[in-house]
């Protein structure tokens, strides 16, 4: 094998083999374990789909299933009600509320819906705020958190960027020449919309929906602390940690949840595939906009702070929360406090700095895998490279649950030599666990930080005595860095909330990062009012990187075009 | 660079085969390339002269055959081992380093004391002119000053051999032509071994002392700009290097000697000793065109044939003539008031024997 690499080839492939077996010790092996598991007889180790039979046939896990479905069904539904207006005024009429709609599309990301939702609950509840100012003024309630409701409210207002994204990026892609050409032979009104319109957002609108459903569908927090357990994700956790790693149902949930989620994945790809119609033609942008009448302008406000109030209300809700002092039957709290934010500082301040540790560690890995993977990938012609892509990306279809499940399986009886522990309680895996989940992003911003950089700027390098690894270090990386820190700090922020493969790994409560606190926490009503302070340091955690990887790539634009000119005679 | 006694290399190519994949690209090159001599690569897009080039820096897919610098088998040397200085046609500056740090990056490599390093560089920004711009970025350089700055930090390192790919291709018409002159220049200043990659065989005539034609990964014929453009060894090299006319049939045997004889036109008679199926290959401006049936010289060749279409070139006036299925092309020397031939007029062109090239393919 190493006799056919070239000389410039043995550093890459070391580092592409290294990553390789990290990929297949906390990504394959954990993954097939939890396969096999599932498919096991639990008592003779015999192949078997005894565990599936069992599955269908017992109510409660018919009921999660049926649950499941509906409520990522029905997600699906209710954000593109909230989407498709905001998708809709943006794209065909000169609005001046743009903007405020596009901002309002990242709003809800910074946010993962497990940490609104207990402050849902009490503006949305039977006995909450809204609820309360209706029964006074028009003598009725809505049920909007009531059972499964709840979690579809409180996903949808989370979700619905997803959609909203996808779909204004297809709307805008749209040549308005083709619109034109339409008129032109004669279409209009609801047949323009219908024939041209339609065909060619489509691929967007399914892309987001596919996403929301399997978010949805895989979410444990959410429905956990708004106490619906007959949920797969709920009862894959409650299995296991109250039965028992050995339980198979929590394994057959899993292969359920994965297999939906490469359903999904699989959808949307198919949506989008070949259906990129609109890079074939540049310039157009977008459908021809009119202006709106007055009238229709006001309307229009009218429904677009409608939903920003409803985007808003979790974040509005935690901040309530984590300053009031008593919340209970009432529109507002009794009254406001800082003690909250004391309690979490004094006493709870652990649950911080671990997230500190663990996202900083997990973006780091991230970033250096990433990037390894990328040059590999991109840079090298290694035999078997793309297999790294493939099985660092592979890591999207897997949900958190079901990582947790295969850790702790795959790893209770593994113990670490020095700290003499067993490799799935100790906290090194719940990094691990992050670094594997924020991968396939991190690659994605790796891979695309790389490709701005020419590779005869590395060519040059190495004719001028670089070595290969000399190279890659005064030239690629430096050149990559925008895109690497913007990789980070955004795998950072969402590894800094991610709760349901945490959720499962935390062995020890001083050893729990921040969203594991805020679950904690919600848990009593007491301590609401902490676990909502803890969660607004979340969101402010999350919003700042948020922001600050916004800026890097921002800046890196304005770089790249200087650097474009230079590159630009590379393709003449 | 301080001094020209650099002794330059030579560069030897046997063998040498490059494929991408299924995709063969260069097909079994044999080159010798003399110490301090300008050699050109001259071929279309796609010919293989490129893949020649980078193989010869240590890019691309590994090669099979040797490649040699100063007698040196460097085939198995990884580029950073082989000290050939690459110009790239990109320039390849690096936008996060100014342009001294650029020029001092290969000197940095090779590890030499900070002052060296610094004493150099300036010579070397120095003789190309830009020492003023030491401290710019490479995107606040205009096409031409990167250029220089990518040569500058290529000869720096003192390389054996210079290889320049299409280094010219991007910048406009005017600083082309000064450019390639002062390349010239320098490289006949410096003795250095230089290999130029172009598609323009102007560049290639230009600036080289001999060249290569390339076309589908095969080198076609390897000699001086003029011999190329005399004596092709192939019609593929005829026809790339200038505008030839070619006409095919067969050399036969008759009673007044050879004939060349072609189902598009009468037969041509001939002095030589070969027979055969043969193309004939002649320049434009070495036809003379005349009023038809005029009378024929005789060392000179007489072909019929109607004109089919006129180009005034302004020095000359290009006509199209019908002689049979081909059309040849004829360039005639345009004096005011000299009589001019409309389209359809029955002409005689009229040949000189040793203007001939013919060709077996």
């Amino acid at each position: 094998m190493a006799s056919v690499l070239t000389p410039g080839q043995r550093g890459p492939a070391v580092a592409g083999g290294l990553i390789a077996l990290f990929l297949i010790f906390f990504l394959a092996v954990p993954m097939v374990q939890v396969v096999v598991v599932a498919f096991q007889d639990p008592n003779t180790g015999a192949l078997t789909l005894i565990n599936f039979v069992d599955f269908f046939r017992t109510s409660l896990f018919q009921e999660s299933f049926i649950n499941s479905f509906y409520v990522a069904a029905m997600s699906v539904v209710l954000s593109s009600f909230f989407a498709l207006p905001l998708a809709y005024f943006t794209t065909r009429f000169n609005f001046g509320g743009a903007l405020l709609i596009q901002t309002l599309g990242i709003i809800p990301l910074i946010m993962p819906p497990f940490v609104g939702a207990v402050a849902m609950a009490l503006l949305f509840g039977t006995n909450g705020s809204v609820n309360l100012l209706l029964d006074e003024w028009f003598g009725f309630t809505i049920p909007f958190m009531e059972g499964l409701n709840g979690v579809i409210f409180v996903e949808s207002i989370h979700y619905f960027p997803f959609i909203l994204i996808n779909l204004s990026a297809a709307l805008n892609n749209i040549d308005r020449a083709m619109e034109e050409s339409a008129q032109n032979l004669g279409a209009s009104g609801t047949r323009l919309f219908r024939r041209i319109v339609f065909p060619l957002a489509m691929p967007g609108y399914v892309a987001g929906a596919a996403l929301v459903f399997i978010k949805v569908f895989d979410d444990l927090g959410t429905p956990l602390l708004l106490n619906i357990n007959n949920m797969l994700a709920p009862q894959a956790y409650l299995r296991i940690t109250s039965i028992g790693i050995s339980d198979p149902m929590g394994y057959v949930i899993s292969v359920i949840l994965v297999a939906f989620s490469l359903l999904s994945l699989w959808v949307s790809l198919l949506a989008l595939r070949g259906k990129d119609y609109a890079t074939v033609q540049k310039g157009g942008g977008g459908l021809v906009r009119r202006d709106l009448r007055n009238w229709e302008k006001n309307g229009c406000y009218a429904v677009v702070i409608l939903i920003l109030l409803l985007v808003l209300s979790p974040h509005l809700g935690l901040l309530l929360l984590s300053f009031g002092t008593i919340w209970s039957f009432s529109v507002l709290p009794d009254g406001y406090t800082i003690g909250h934010y004391v309690t979490v500082f004094s006493e709870a301040s652990g649950y911080i700095t671990n997230t500190l540790l663990y996202a900083g560690l997990a973006a780091l890995f991230d970033v250096i895998i990433g990037t390894g993977i990328a040059y590999v990938v991109w840079r090298t012609g290694l035999p078997g490279r793309k297999w790294l892509d493939y099985g660092a990306t592979a890591a999207l279809a897997v949900p958190g649950v079901v990582i947790g499940i295969g850790y702790l399986r795959t790893y209770h009886g593994f113990n670490v030599p020095i700290v003499d522990q067993p490799l799935a309680s100790w906290w090194v895996i719940i990094v691990v666990a992050l670094t594997i989940r924020r991968l396939p992003y991190a690659l994605r911003a790796c891979v695309a930080a790389l490709q701005q950089v020419s590779v005869t700027l590395e060519e040059a390098a190495e004719n001028l005595g670089a070595t290969k690894g000399r190279s890659v270090w005064r030239i690629v990386v430096p050149l990559m860095s925008g895109g690497i820190l913007a990789g980070f700090v955004t795998s950072f922020a969402t590894a800094s909330v991610e709760l349901s493969a945490t959720l499962m790994l935390v062995a020890v409560d001083s050893d729990a990062p921040l969203a594991y606190g805020i679950y904690e926490f919600m848990q009593s009503a007491a301590g609401r009012g902490p676990g909502a302070a803890l969660g607004v340091i979340g969101v402010v955690f999350v919003g700042l990187g948020t922001y600050i990887s916004h800026r890097i790539i921002e800046r890196g634009r304005v770089t790249r075009e200087s650097t474009a000119i230079v590159a630009e005679g590379a393709f003449a | 660079m301080t001094s020209t006694d650099t002794t330059a290399a030579g560069v030897d190519i046997e063998n040498l085969n490059v494929s991408f994949g299924d995709t063969h690209v260069l097909k079994g090159a044999n080159l010798s390339i003399e110490p301090g001599e300008f050699f050109a690569f001259l071929g279309p897009s796609g010919s293989g002269k490129s893949t020649l080039l980078r193989a010869i820096a240590g890019f691309g897919p590994t090669p099979t055959g040797r490649i040699l610098i100063g007698g040196e088998e460097v085939a198995h040397l990884p580029p950073w081992k082989r000290n050939v200085g690459m110009v790239f046609q990109s320039y390849a500056l690096w936008p996060h380093m100014t342009v001294r740090r650029n020029v001092a990056f290969g000197l940095e490599e090779r590890k030499l004391p900070k002052r060296e390093i610094a004493r150099r560089v300036d010579i070397s920004l120095e003789m190309v002119g830009l020492v003023d711009l030491a401290e710019r970025r490479p995107a606040q350089l205009s096409g031409g000053q990167q250029q220089r700055i990518a040569l500058a930090r290529t000869l720096v390192v003192e390389p054996r051999v210079l290889l320049l790919d299409e280094p010219l291709s991007n910048l406009d018409a005017n600083l082309r032509i000064q450019m390639r002159r002062e390349l010239r220049e320098l490289q006949q200043k410096l003795q250095l071994t230089t290999i130029f990659v172009t598609h323009d065989q102007e560049e290639a005539n230009t600036t080289s002392d001999r060249m290569a034609v390339l076309n589908d990964g095969i080198i076609q014929q390897v000699g001086t700009p003029m011999e190329l453009y005399d004596n092709p060894a192939n019609l593929f090299v005829a026809t790339f290097l200038g505008t030839a006319n070619v006409l095919t049939g067969v050399v036969e045997d008759t009673d007044n000697g050879a004939q060349f004889g072609s189902s598009n036109c009468a037969p041509i008679p001939l002095d030589t000793e070969e027979r055969g199926p043969r193309s004939l290959v002649f320049r434009p401006q070495n036809i003379a065109i005349a009023p038809a049936n005029a009378p024929v010289a005789s060392d000179r060749v007489r072909i019929d044939g109607t004109v089919s279409h006129t180009e005034f070139l302004g020095s000359i006036i290009r006509y199209g003539v019908s002689v049979g299925a081909d059309t040849a092309l004829v360039d005639d020397q345009h004096r005011r008031g000299a009589p001019v031939f409309a389209i359809g007029d029955e002409v005689s062109l009229f040949l000189q024997q040793d203007q001939i090239t013919m060709l077996k393919d």
